[in-house]
């Protein structure tokens, strides 16, 4: 070797110092093994960035970590669950230990999952808990869009973290629909028996596509095998990646934390990862399975063995979906027959195509769209790190009320029967009301929520000019009586008063300077059309000069008249 | 009346005095604190190993009674119970050591604007216009129009053998329209009973009976959920009287024996089967989606999503008084496809 050489490879060891003296003898092991890691993958800058992190603390941020944590159990088990199942269709005797069905002809992945739940001991446990974390993981993801949505959490610069959201939540329905098809038990196998008929629906190809997707004839021995491999490696694979993807997003951008007194638009306020954050979050993991586990131990979820095997002629009463999958069985239920006709010879099924196959995709694709355009009606594009409190942006509120009451009122209808026998009362009629109600139960609740908001905001700009009502009762030397308010304290007044409340776009003239018509005209009268809907109904915050006003008239008096320019707001509010 | 020197809007106080937990200030709250966490530390340590034992010694098939559940197996509520302790215990205690013991003051980390500086923008697009430009990419517009063409067509080879063997779509129309109802050789099929596949006799059928029914030739099937699930049948028989005196009700009658009607157990909905008949108005209903068809006008649909009758298979019976189909569906079973007609 040169010298050269050697004095180079002294360089490359130049880096490599030995450590100073730890304090213990594991800290000396502990210390050993993390420099022999970082010598190898340079961590230690990416976990000194990573371990300062700082996250703030809601309970409504730990929605989403129960998604996450609800996901990542239903790896775990689903894992365990497919070193016993089987997927296949293949006919067999039943020869396992559970009696009424011994020796009753099953498809093998009937067989075994009979098998998971009476001979694999603590088998059961496993299966209840990965469909129990399917539903919770559902529910979790659903709640969670639901605190972003209300909080304007999708804002700039969060858009495409809303949209890989959506389509987490999207695929998380199929997962769950390919999911519970795979035991082809009577129930689920008249699952994808329907299935097959939506499938048939799609207009031009449907009757193709079912073929190529059953490998012939309804229900066949392909189905089982494809819905696994679609079950266990397709959708798992591309709900990790989206997920990773979000999760780095996140981190990205920071999160975002709820208004109050020193958190700004340019700082997050909370805990760092390490350890506090650890601690919390990690501990929330071990939460979140000891439920999960506990739930299934005491609750028995899809009790297959109570069904029987997939056959094509049996059929119970009250045959009903995972809940997640309710509001597309409700729209068909809804859907009149007269939306299926010919059309020069074919035939087209719209009262089952509209709800069993376009639905879902017209459902996220407008939700995936709300921020796009929001932004459009709003022109807002700033960034937004700071969350908006519902009541504050009424129209957006009321509009999220709105198309979850339609979602509502479609999954109830998938109850209809079952509401029925519940209630004694018709069938019929239940199902009128549903159809009915889908029409005009969104507007109400869109009317309703937007008065609520203006309401609470007002009984905010209430509490922020003339106290709160602590409770003392004054009688003064003329024999007047009036309660003593406490003003808010500083803090306290902040979160009432830091906010926006944009007034909307002036109706523009369509006309330019020189009295000419303007090219773009039309496109923004109707875009100040929408920024009025949007921002019509409005409270505006206190201001310090309001205040100042309401102090001036006296503690006492001032319960009574409400002052300033805000006065004006709510008369306006009123009107409207 | 208004002072003109108050700002427009309130301004933002600031972090409020941070207040100390009795953890920070009583070292005798601390150490409290420390025993509840070390002893939900120990909760999920016995768990772990009840879970062990119970799942060794607990046999599989083991009833017990627990109020509010019932008769449930023994060895799923103690894995279950035992799992969950041990894990709510990890859980509990390690949010109780977050709250009562780790530093509860907040921390306040500054937020940089998400879009790059100019600079950085100016820099990556530099570079990518350098690498393109050095890969020539401009200059020789006969690789770029190659190379793009082969990157647009690489996914087409996996997507035609995707498609083209998923299965075989070219029968579908064709099988579609058939079921083992069809006649081959002249000789009408038997009736026979759903799951004893014994033959019915027109005389067991009494008035107000229901019958789930499947043609005799199920017992040469190679396909047997296949051909069933397009050839289950459901007769009933009504008093002749019964039927509507309209045409649906005559049509419905002629093609039936003595009152005794045969109709297509598959939903004209989705498919599932029409399996609940209500007796005193002759309605079926599926259970699925609620259509509701009437026997007495030919299963016309009189409520629910369902838009077509369900197809009636026409009988009678043979020199044995056993009920036969003479010939197959009229029309195509189960939910509609754009070919139906066809």
């Amino acid at each position: 070797m040169s010298t050269a050489a050697s004095a180079r490879a002294a360089d490359l060891r130049a880096g490599d110092p030995k450590s100073s003296a730890p304090a213990s003898a594991s800290a000396k092991k502990a210390g050993a093994v993390a420099s022999w890691v970082d010598e190898r993958t340079g961590i230690a800058k990416g976990a000194s960035f990573m371990l300062k992190k700082v996250f703030p603390d809601h309970w409504s941020f730990m929605l989403g970590e129960v998604a996450m944590y609800s996901m990542i159990i239903c790896l775990l088990t689903g894992v365990f669950l497919s070193l016993w199942f089987i997927p296949s269709a293949g006919q067999i005797p039943y020869e396992g230990s559970y009696l009424p069905l011994k020796g009753i002809t099953m498809s093998e992945a009937y067989s075994s999952t009979l098998a998971i739940s009476f001979d694999v001991r603590g088998g059961l446990l496993i299966r209840q808990i990965h469909h129990w974390a399917a539903l919770m993981f559902v529910v979790s993801l659903s709640v969670h869009m639901f605190r972003v949505f209300f909080t304007g959490a999708f804002r700039k610069p969060r858009e495409i973290n809303w949209v890989i959201g959506t389509l987490l939540s999207m695929l998380a329905l199929i997962e769950g629909f390919a999911g519970y098809s795979l035991p082809d038990d009577l129930l689920s196998g008249t699952g994808l028996r329907a299935a097959e008929g939506f499938i048939r629906s799609v207009p031009v190809i449907g009757s193709y596509v079912s073929y190529m997707m059953f490998g012939g004839a309804f229900p066949g021995e392909a189905i089982i095998p494809r819905l696994y491999a679609v079950h266990v490696l397709l959708l798992p694979a591309v709900l990790i990646g989206l997920f990773t993807a979000h999760i780095i997003l996140v981190m990205v951008h920071k999160h975002t934390q709820y208004p109050g007194p020193g958190r700004t638009n340019e700082n997050v306020v909370g805990f760092p990862l390490m350890p506090v954050y650890t601690a919390k979050a990690g501990g929330f993991f071990f939460l979140v399975f000891g439920l999960l586990s506990l739930v299934s131990a005491l609750v028995t979820i899809n009790p297959i063995w109570a069904y029987g095997p997939y056959d094509p002629s049996p059929v119970t009463a009250g045959s009903q979906p995972d809940w997640y999958m309710g509001f597309a069985d409700g729209a068909l239920r809804l859907l009149p027959g007269w939306l299926e006709f010919e059309i020069f010879g074919y035939t087209l099924s719209l009262n089952v195509f509209l709800g069993a196959v376009l639905l879902i995709p017209l459902m996220y694709t407008i939700t995936g769209a709300y921020p796009f355009l929001e932004r459009w009606i709003t022109g807002d594009n700033r960034e937004h790190h700071v969350l908006d409190r519902p009541r504050n942006v009424p129209t957006r509120t009321a509009l999220g009320v709105a198309a979850i009451t339609a979602y509502l009122v479609l999954m109830f209808a998938a109850g209809n029967d079952i509401i029925a026998i519940r209630l004694q009362m018709s069938i019929n009629d239940i199902t009128r009301a549903f159809q009915v109600l889908f029409f005009v139960a969104p507007i109400l609740t869109f009317w309703v929520t937007r008065r609520i908001c203006l309401s609470l905001q007002r009984h905010d700009r209430d509490k922020v000019l003339h106290g709160r009502e602590s409770g003392t009762l004054v009688r003064t030397p003329e024999g007047q009586y009036y309660e003593v308010h406490e003003e808010l304290n500083e803090y306290d007044r902040w979160k009432l008063v830091g906010f926006e409340s944009p007034a909307p776009l002036a109706l523009p003239s369509g006309k330019d300077a020189n009295g000419v018509a303007s090219k773009d005209a039309k496109k923004e009268i109707r875009r100040a059309k929408w920024s009025n809907f949007f921002f019509k109904s409005r409270v505006e915050p206190v201001t310090p000069a309001e205040l100042a006003t309401a102090h001036h008239h006296g503690e006492h008096e001032a319960i009574e008249t409400p002052a300033g320019a805000g006065a004006q707001a709510i008369k306006q509010a009123k009107q409207d | 009346m208004s002072d003109p020197r108050l700002p427009a809007t309130f301004e933002n106080p600031g972090l409020p005095p941070h207040v100390h937990r009795a953890a920070d200030t009583d070292p005798r709250a601390a150490k409290r604190a420390e025993r509840q966490v070390a002893g939900l530390f120990t909760l999920s340590i016995l768990s772990t190993i009840g879970f062990v034992v119970s799942y060794f010694a607990v046999k599989n098939d083991t009833e017990v009674f627990v109020p509010f559940i019932g008769a449930t197996n023994l060895l799923n509520i103690l894995l279950g119970v035992f799992l969950a302790l041990a894990l709510l215990g990890i859980g509990f205690g390690a949010v109780h050591w977050a709250k009562t013991l780790m530093p509860d003051e907040e921390v306040v980390e500054e937020r940089h604007p998400i879009r790059s500086d100019d600079a950085t923008r100016a820099k990556a697009v530099g570079l990518l216009e350098a690498g393109a430009e050095s890969a020539q990419l401009n200059r020789r517009p006969l690789l770029k129009a190659t190379a793009g063409t082969a990157l647009g067509l690489f996914a087409l080879p996996l997507g035609v053998q995707l498609a083209g063997s998923l299965g075989n779509p070219t029968k579908a129309l064709e099988e579609l329209k058939s079921t083992i109802w069809d006649v081959k050789d002249g000789k009408p099929i038997r009736l026979v009973r759903d799951v004893e596949r014994t033959p019915i006799k027109a005389a067991d059928v009494s008035i107000g009976a229901v019958f789930h029914v499947l043609p005799e030739t199920i017992k040469d099937s190679h396909h047997v959920l296949e051909d069933k699930a397009k050839a289950a049948v459901l007769l009933m028989r009504l008093h002749p009287n019964d039927f509507a005196a309209d045409d649906l009700g005559k049509k419905a009658r002629s093609w039936g024996y003595e009152g005794i009607v045969a109709y297509s157990k598959i939903c004209t909905h989705v498919g599932c089967p029409v399996g609940l008949y209500e007796q005193q108005t002759h309605h079926l209903l599926c259970p699925c989606h609620q259509s509701t068809f009437d026997v007495t006008r030919d299963c016309e649909v009189i409520f629910g999503p369902a838009k077509r009758p369900l197809p009636q298979l026409k009988i009678t019976v043979d020199a044995e008084g056993y009920l036969v189909a003479p010939q197959g569906f009229a029309e195509p079973v189960g939910p509609s496809y754009w070919e139906r007609k066809k």
